[in-house]
Order: structure tokens, then C-alpha cells, then sequence
């Protein structure tokens, strides 16, 4: 570590270990590179704005080993559990952050797949860094300008083995001008010693057109996943998060709109009980003028869980004409669940329509009376308002079949009994 | 029967009604009339199962069960239904879905299987028909964005495919047009027969020129303060409750 972390955490310490123990990781100049710029802040702490609900260094009290490289028994094991999974269009499969070719399909026409050494990407946080440092293996997608792919990609995030162990992945997603793609990125199989870092970039070429979908249903100790994204002139990305697992998930995004009419949408609905914590952290810069960026996010929050919602709107100098619009809409169930929202704009050119919103409430007493005197027993009531809710977010994947499978999570999450519902009024508050 | 006994009723510890009576019989059609503030909408919704209203004392009976026992839910598939003044909009829960679960709701107490989707769809079909319910409007999100016309129409649409025993109608007239009016009224006159009982709550006499009632009510500070005929409505009409208000204080 340099002069600028003061001591180290036990993680920290194990962390920098790990790294300089694998030769390979440090023989590259950009995984150095990048370690050097995690280790220049460590793991982050509250003090640390765009964490401060969500303190790291003091969550993760060690970093588990590294998840050794799979062998032919961890593959077989991988592919059991994609065995029964329903599959649209071609699957990639990661096994503990390392692309298995004996689980993965041929992309179709206009895409290609390379395990090779990665684009340095100059990630400012510290944790998407730790990520390019130590993730054994790239996974690289290219669409070929021009391509238009008509069935998603699916690139499955398997995690295999027994006790505590960590792994990194870092996957590379390029979209060559003018290209249309839809892609799927699917967390599995983390168990709750599993200490899972994930990175992906997306790079969006002139006019290039993606979907992308990431889902997070196991349930690991730790799932920290980041993504960089970069659009350039008239480039759209519609990106959607759906989380109902993991005992402390953290989802950032930070994501640059470089030129001049790109479009983002970002969502995301988090399905949070027990005691578990998801943190969604947004940053989307404005770069060029006439960007339009769409951000709405809902959580469902239970028991004595915790939800966070951090967004950031940055309108550059010389942005002119933006359009923003940001929503974070959260139901609490308990008396002791959490939801902290934080969405900010900074707007520095003159011309510009940004606003956003932030709602905490509880179920509607009023809609539950409702569907009651119409028969609706109170629990069914709840549940379809609550399905509802989520719906609604879901709405937001423009793709049918991607959203009928989160719909049927959706409903899982709510009919598995994780939540305990109360109607109790609570606070509820509007920005604008 | 539907039997109100002596009803006093606070909420947060403000007294709204003071010793109600009322009984409505099978077969029955019950207006209650009366101004502002007098706990119309209170009784509604104390007869439905409202939480947050406190009965200090008296009686709610349905063919002798006490319903203030009851959730509303047991109270509505027990065949107590109410038709808000003001329905309340439920996002994301498409107008259809809700129906048929309501519907099933009630089948399910009563130990029938579902519906079938022919079947719910035909159902619907004819309610709505006749009830010039437009077939787009089921689709939508339940009441979200729907005019009050729309809102008071599929609140009696609602009535009609659950069939109840018993319905309060809170001042289903306020906000119609006179076409609104007459659907909406000849919608509640289909249901009536000998073992069904409405208790209509209304400000204005023009909902009972569509609805004949068998027995006006008039209330005023919480309890019912006159009983008589349809002519009691039209007296009102002309009159105003001025004359109530003052034997009621």
C-alpha cells in the first residue's frame, strides 16, 4: 500500500498478498496499473461520499482466498446448474471469473467472443480497480459494427466450490457503431461465503443500440459489481439491475455519455429481507449536449433489511440541451426496514431540464382496504400490490421474455414468505 | 337482515356517530340521506371493515353474525360489498386481473373452484356490456387515470359480478352526468330482488328518481333522526335538512 492509506485492514492486507503473489496477475502493466489505484484508497469507508452508506471496510472484514482456477469437476458442477435454465439466444459461461469454452455456445453472426487481455479502463473507484486487477481472465463480447443480434446473449457468472473463497471477473462488452445487441449478465450458484467482485464495460459505438440485463439471485456473502459505461454520439443503452440476493450487494454504475444525443435508461428493482443490504450507486456524466438520461429504480424492502439508492446527475459545461429525469421509489415493510436515497444533480451548463424524485413509503393502507372489501384476503392484497410495484419496474425491460423470467422471480421472491409485512404509516417524502 | 344496533363509533377519539339504527331486509332498498358531516361515509365505511374507526359500542349484524368481528375481506365474501364515493386507484394491477381475483376470492370461501377464463371473460363481457363499461378501459391499471364516471361505472360493475347481499353505495351519484347516472341506476335496479338489500347513501333526491327506494332515512349528527317513504326524499328536496339538524342538536 502507498503513503496515502494511513494502515491496513486485515482484507486490505490480504488483498495486496494475494495480488503480488500471482505472478501473472502482477506481471501485467494494467493490472498493476489498477492495483496501485485500489491501493491508493483501500477499501472504502463511510468517509467516503459515494459509500457512506455502505462501509465497506467495515463489512468485509477479511478477503477470502481466491477461488482456485476451475477444474474439469468444477465445470462439470457448473454446468449441472445451468443445466435446467431456460436459454433464449447463445450462452457464455464464466466459472469462478474464467471463461469455460466447454459451457459456452458459438455467438451468433456479427459477434465475437475472446478471452484475452483487457482494455485498461481507467476506473476511478477503488473496488471496479480491484476488479481489473485481479480478475484472472477477460471476457471480451464484440458486436461488429452494423451487426444486429436478434436473440440476447447470455453470459452466466457461475460460482462452484465448497467454504469461503472470492472471485473476480471482469467482462468487456463493445458495440460497434450502429449495431443492435441485447445482452444478459446472470449471477449463480453464490453461496454465503462467497465473496463475488464483478466488472463490466460497455462501450457503445455511434448509434450502437444495447439492452442489457444483469440479475443477482444467489445469494453470496458479498456481490460487488461494476459498470462502466461509455456512449458515444446518438449510442442508447437501456440497462436494468434486478437483485434478490446476496447478504451485502453493492451495484454501481457510472456511466458517460461522451457524445453528442446519447441516450441512457438505467432501472433496476432491489427485493430486499432478513437482514440483507443492496446498494444501487448511479453516476451518469453528461459529457455532450443533447443527452438524455432516464434513471428509476424501486426497492421492496422487508424485515430489518437495508436498501440504498445513490444517484448522480453531472451536466458538464458546454452539455447544453440535456434532459434528466431520476426516480428512486422505495415500500417498506417493517417497522425496521431502511431505505436511504440520495439523488443529486450538478449542473453546470445553462440550458438544461433535469429533475428528480425520491419516495419512501408504506404499502398504501387505503388500496389494501380496498382490495379487501372486495374479498382479497389482507396477505393477497399485499402481494398484489407489492407484485405490482415491481412490476412496474420490470416494465422497464424492453424485452418480453427477458421481463416474463424476472416477473416469475419476482413472484417467487414474494411466495417464498421472505417478507413480513406491516402497513404501519411511515414517513413519506417527494423531491423534485 | 342487515342490522345496525345503537352504533357509536369514534375516530381518534372524535365521536362521529351517536346511537345508529337501521335495519335493512332482504329485498330492501334503503336510502339514507343527509348534509355534510353527519357520518354518512363513516357509517359506509364501518359496515365495510374500515380500520382506524373505533366502535365504542353497539352492533353490526348480518343475518344475525356479528360482522365487527369480521375483516373486511370475511365481511365482503360473506356478501357485504361498498361502492366508494371515491374509488381508490391501484397502479400496476391491470382492472381484468383484479376482477377475476376478486371474483375467485369469493368462490374460494364458498369452496367452488375458479373460473375458468371463458367463463370469467364472458361474465365480464356481459356486465360491461351493459353497463357500457368500454372492454380497453379492463385493461388498464385499476381506477389510474380512469374519469369518475368510469370509476363509479366499474365500482358497479364490481357489484354486479360479485353479487352481493348486501351493498352500500356511498354516494355513487356524485360526480355523474345524467347519462353516467341512469346506467349506473339502471345497473343496481338489475340486481334487485327479494333476497338482496341496498343501503344508498345520497346528498340529492335525483339518484332515488332513478332508484325507488323503499325507506328514506334522514341522519344528521351521527344517528338517524327521521324514517319514512320516498315522499320523506322529496320533502327533503324542497325543504332542505335544516329542520333535522335542529331536532337532531
Amino acid at each position: 500500500m502507498t503513503a496515502h492509506a494511513p494502515s491496513r485492514s486485515t482484507a486490505e492486507a490480504t488483498l495486496v498478498e494475494q495480488f503480488e503473489a500471482s505472478k501473472s496477475l502482477a506481471r501485467s502493466p494494467r493490472r498493476a496499473a489498477a492495483f496501485e489505484r485500489f491501493a491508493a484508497s483501500g477499501l472504502p469507508t463511510r468517509r467516503v461520499e459515494s459509500w457512506h452508506y455502505t462501509d465497506l471496510r467495515a463489512a468485509m472484514t477479511v478477503a477470502a482466498p481466491l477461488a482456485a482456477s476451475p477444474d474439469r469437476a468444477a465445470v462439470e458442477a457448473a454446468g449441472a446448474l445451468l443445466a435446467g435454465r431456460e436459454k433464449g439466444g447463445a450462452r457464455l459461461v464464466t466459472v469462478n471469473g474464467r471463461l469455460a469454452p466447454e459451457l459456452s455456445d458459438a455467438l451468433p453472426a456479427g459477434a465475437v467472443v475472446a478471452s484475452r487481455e483487457g482494455r485498461a479502463s481507467g476506473a476511478e473507484d477503488p473496488m471496479a480497480s480491484l476488479v481489473e486487477a485481479m480478475a484472472p481472465d477477460v471476457l471480451a463480447v464484440d458486436v461488429a459494427a452494423g451487426a444486429e443480434l436478434a436473440a440476447p446473449v447470455e453470459i452466466a457468472h457461475v460460482t462452484v466450490g465448497e467454504g469461503a473463497y472470492s472471485l473476480y471477473s471482469w467482462t468487456e462488452i463493445a458495440v460497434g457503431a450502429g449495431a443492435r445487441a441485447t445482452v444478459v449478465e446472470t449471477f449463480l450458484g453464490g453461496t454465503a461465503a462467497v465473496q463475488r467482485h464483478a466488472a463490466t464495460t460497455l462501450k457503445l459505438a455511434e448509434g450502437a443500440k444495447l439492452k442489457h440485463v444483469s440479475v443477482v439471485g444467489d445469494d453470496p456473502e458479498l456481490h460487488l459489481e461494476s459498470q462502466l459505461v461509455d456512449l458515444e454520439a446518438e449510442a442508447e443503452l437501456s440497462a436494468f439491475g434486478f437483485v434478490s440476493g446476496g447478504a451485502l450487494s453493492r451495484r454501481q454504475i457510472f456511466a458517460k455519455l461522451a457524445g453528442a444525443g446519447g441516450k441512457i435508461a438505467l432501472s433496476g428493482l432491489a427485493l430486499l429481507e432478513g437482514t440483507r443490504r443492496a446498494d444501487t450507486t448511479l453516476q451518469v456524466v453528461h459529457a455532450a449536449p443533447r443527452g438524455v438520461s432516464r434513471e428509476f429504480y424501486r426497492a421492496i424492502v422487508a424485515d430489518e433489511a437495508i436498501g440504498v439508492f445513490q444517484g448522480k446527475v453531472i451536466v458538464a459545461p458546454g452539455a447544453q440541451k440535456t434532459d434528466g429525469a431520476m426516480k428512486s421509489q422505495a415500500v417498506l415493510l417493517s417497522p425496521q426496514a431502511q431505505m436511504n436515497a440520495k439523488p443529486e444533480l450538478e449542473i453546470f451548463a445553462d440550458d438544461v431540464i433535469c429533475g428528480h424524485g425520491a419516495t419512501v413509503a408504506s404499502i398504501d393502507p387505503e388500496q389494501i382496504f380496498y382490495l379487501q372489501t372486495r374479498g382479497l384476503p389482507k396477505d393477497e392484497a399485499e402481494s398484489m400490490l407489492l407484485e405490482a410495484f415491481g412490476v412496474e419496474a420490470i416494465d422497464r425491460v424492453e424485452d418480453e421474455v427477458l421481463a416474463n423470467g424476472l416477473r416469475a422471480l419476482l413472484a417467487a421472491w414474494l411466495g417464498a414468505g421472505r417478507r413480513t409485512a406491516a402497513t404501519q404509516p411511515r414517513t413519506t417524502g417527494a423531491g423534485a | 337482515m342487515l342490522e345496525v344496533k345503537n352504533l357509536h363509533v369514534s375516530v381518534h377519539g372524535t365521536p362521529i356517530l351517536d346511537g345508529l339504527s337501521l335495519t335493512v331486509q332482504p329485498g330492501e332498498v334503503a336510502a339514507i340521506m343527509g348534509p355534510n358531516g353527519s357520518g354518512k361515509s363513516t357509517l359506509a365505511y364501518v359496515i365495510a371493515g374500515k380500520p382506524d374507526y373505533e366502535v365504542t359500542s353497539g352492533e353490526i349484524l348480518l343475518d344475525g353474525e356479528d360482522l365487527l368481528e369480521l375483516q373486511a375481506d370475511e365481511r365482503a365474501r360473506k356478501g357485504v360489498f361498498l361502492a366508494f364515493q371515491y374509488p381508490i386507484e391501484i397502479p400496476g394491477v391491470a382492472t381484468m386481473t383484479f376482477l377475476k381475483a376478486s371474483l375467485n376470492a369469493r368462490r374460494r370461501a364458498r369452496g367452488e373452484a375458479d373460473l375458468t377464463t371463458p367463463e370469467f371473460m364472458r361474465r365480464v363481457r356481459e356486465a360491461s356490456q351493459r353497463l357500457k363499461v368500454d372492454q380497453e378501459i379492463l385493461r388498464r391499471p385499476l381506477n389510474v387515470g380512469f374519469s369518475g364516471g368510469e370509476k363509479k361505472r366499474i365500482e358497479i360493475l364490481q357489484m354486479t359480478l360479485l353479487q352481493p347481499r348486501y351493498s352500500v353505495l356511498d354516494e355513487t351519484d356524485s360526480g355523474l352526468d345524467i347519462d353516467a347516472l341512469r346506467v349506473v341506476s339502471e345497473g343496481v335496479n338489475a340486481l334487485r330482488d327479494a333476497n338482496r338489500g341496498f343501503l344508498i347513501i345520497t346528498h340529492y333526491q335525483r339518484l332515488l328518481d332513478h332508484i325507488k327506494p323503499d325507506v328514506v332515512h334522514v341522519m344528521a349528527k351521527g344517528r338517524i333522526v327521521a324514517t319514512g317513504g320516498p315522499e320523506l326524499a322529496l320533502e327533503l328536496e324542497k325543504n332542505g335538512y335544516r329542520d333535522f339538524a335542529v331536532q337532531a342538536a
